[in-house]
């Protein structure tokens, strides 16, 4: 009996969640839409490197791991890994000006789900960067990308779930800091080391010994190494399955903290 | 309504522990509007924000609208409402879409209905006023959305912090007007906090004075008011020679043994006095401070006002306390 009653609750639970996520990822979708410039802005910064950092790497040419004849294919998804990194990094300003707003009070004194109140942003924002990802990429065709396609669709859901895991860090560092003044140089102190280390330019396969072990402690490098692969066609090759864990694991643990984070009381 | 049993609250921080709440009991019940006087700090919005399941109480019970804080926290937020101080609008998202977000989320059937009948009732039906986003409203339209807000789900108890502050005197009068209404109309429970006097006076059937974390009095306006029996009678010293605490202390010697006088308080340099039947007594003190040699520079009577209620019960001004 009781046990029927806790399984119905359960089941409310998860309708609730579910519905409450799509309840709040449309305000954060409809948010995005009214600042189109925003996602356009967004993009300059990675359409910079591929427009006037890109030719020079062709020129490198048959770098150590850099995939041969087309070196947009090395070099395209470590854009795509700086894209995701940057673009969901900042994602906590967003969170920061709501809680200052009284947005984030006013739905938690409503029976919204806290976990729907981290996911509908999180996959939000986890779909405004694919499409910015997908612009991005045909662009890099245009430039002279050459990759199969399901090599482009497997480094797509790479750079998507490493997305949703730095939204939800970046969501668990704004609400730990709260304000813009802290928020902001925790955030560059904390990407830019990720981003060198993760071998986005240049692989890592081309650093000194020491700095290719400290590497390997960093989620990015396996992601950036994996979409390579990809993006090669070698779909089961070490390091596609090596990232496809790493990733699998960091978009867990992120979202398990992010959600222990908006659970908490008074977060 | 409310029924609240030792709540408590410490912060412990940086600068060490600080207790914002000790031990508040207070019970309200429906259909009344009830009033958390008191200064800035003096615990009104941690109270507040116990009692609306935002903040852990240390220690204490409480049931809120008739579900108990602790064990059903979703419960309570079911059936209030609760309207910060800062409001809750993110400034470029459309008053309705808010509305209607906020509808959803509380399961509101016909929302379209219930957000158009706040709207007329809130006066925020006039001229495209829902398309636009808070921030291209005045204060008193942003405050009446955010109110609107509080009350898409016709919860039985609103809470209110701060309601007008920051409004001009015109929005202020309105925004009364409309919180009367609430509970005339619907029988809405509204629990408010204010450090202003006159709204407390204006709006509550009962008011709870909080100071430094507890409760310090309660009762009708009219009920507070009569515990400072009498009139209060100021007078300001002149200082001519003696210092003016001794001038104060003096004068306060003077007057302590006159009949008429109940409580003689020197505070800022004037001496503050309640006293029996004001207008006539007044002679009399003007007389026994004169003989005393103590120099008046001038001579205030009132009838007693909440303020001189705080003063009684905290023996400080609630105006120098904020």
């Amino acid at each position: 009996m009781e046990a029927a009653v806790e399984a119905a609750a359960g089941r409310d639970g998860l309708v609730r969640t579910l519905r409450d996520t799509r309840l709040i990822f449309l305000r954060y979708v409809r948010q995005a839409l009214r600042n189109k410039v925003g996602v356009v802005f967004g993009l300059v910064q990675p359409l910079l490197y591929l427009v006037l950092f890109g030719p020079l790497l062709s020129k490198v040419g048959g770098v150590q791991g850099a995939g041969g004849g087309n070196t947009w294919r090395a070099f395209v998804p470590g854009i795509l890994v700086q894209l995701a990194l940057f673009g969901a990094g900042f994602v906590g300003f967003g969170l920061i000006a709501d809680l200052r707003s009284g947005v984030v009070e006013r739905l938690r004194v409503t029976p919204v789900s806290r976990l729907a109140l981290l996911l509908g942003r999180v996959l939000r924002d986890t779909l405004m960067l694919v499409v910015q990802a997908v612009m991005l990429l045909a662009a890099s065709v245009a430039l002279g990308l050459r990759a199969p396609l399901w090599g482009i669709v497997v480094g797509l859901v790479f750079v998507a779930l490493l997305a949703l895991s730095i939204a939800s860090l970046s969501y668990v560092l704004a609400m730990v800091t709260r304000v813009e003044d802290a928020f902001a140089p925790l955030l560059s102190t904390v990407t830019l080391p990720l981003m060198l280390l993760s071998g986005i330019i240049l692989p890592m396969s081309m650093a000194p010994g020491w700095l290719d072990a400290v590497s390997r402690f960093t989620p990015f490098r396996y992601v950036v190494d994996a979409a390579r692969a990809a993006f090669r066609g070698d779909f089961s090759s070490a390091p596609v399955l090596e990232g496809a864990g790493v990733t699998v694991a960091l978009a867990v643990v992120s979202v398990a903290l992010g959600a222990h984070r908006f659970r908490k009381e008074n977060a | 309504m409310i029924e609240a049993r030792g709540l408590a609250r410490t912060f412990t921080g940086k600068h060490g522990t600080v207790e914002a709440v000790r031990g508040v009991d207070l019970s309200v019940a429906s259909g009344e509007v009830v009033g958390f006087l008191g200064p800035n700090g003096a615990g009104k919005t941690t109270t507040l924000r116990m009692l609306t399941t935002l903040l852990a109480p240390t220690a204490g019970t409480a049931t809120v609208a008739g579900r108990d804080l602790r064990a059903d926290p979703a419960g309570v937020r079911r059936r209030i409402g609760y309207v910060a101080q800062g409001g809750g609008t993110d400034p470029s998202v459309p008053a309705r879409e808010e509305l209607e977000l906020q509808a959803r989320l509380y399961g509101v059937t016909g929302a379209d209905a219930r957000i158009d009948e706040l709207a007329r009732r809130l006066e925020l039906d006039g001229d495209g006023l829902l398309r636009r986003p808070s921030a291209a409203m005045s204060g008193g339209q942003r405050r009446r959305l955010d109110i609107a807000l509080g009350l898409v789900h016709r919860p039985p108890l609103l809470f209110l912090d701060e309601p007008t502050t920051g409004l001009d005197p015109q929005s202020r009068g309105n925004l009364w007007e409309h919180i009367r209404r609430l509970r005339d109309r619907d029988g809405t429970t509204v629990f408010l906090t204010t450090h202003y006097l006159d709204e407390a006076d204006a709006l509550c059937d009962r008011i709870l004075i909080i100071d430094q974390g507890q409760i310090v009095a309660e009762g009708s306006p009219a009920e507070l008011k009569r515990r400072v029996s009498g009139d209060v009678v100021t007078v300001e010293l002149g200082a001519s020679g003696a210092s003016p605490a001794q001038v104060a202390d003096r004068a306060r010697t003077a007057l302590a043994g006159h009949p008429a006088v109940r409580e003689a308080v020197v505070l800022n340099g004037s001496l503050r006095l309640t006293v029996d039947d004001g207008e006539r007594s007044l002679m009399g003190l003007i007389r026994a401070l004169d003989e005393a040699g103590v120099e008046l520079a001038a001579l205030r009577m009132a009838r007693p006002t909440l303020d001189d209620v705080f003063l009684t019960v905290t023996g400080r001004s609630l105006r120098d306390a904020a």
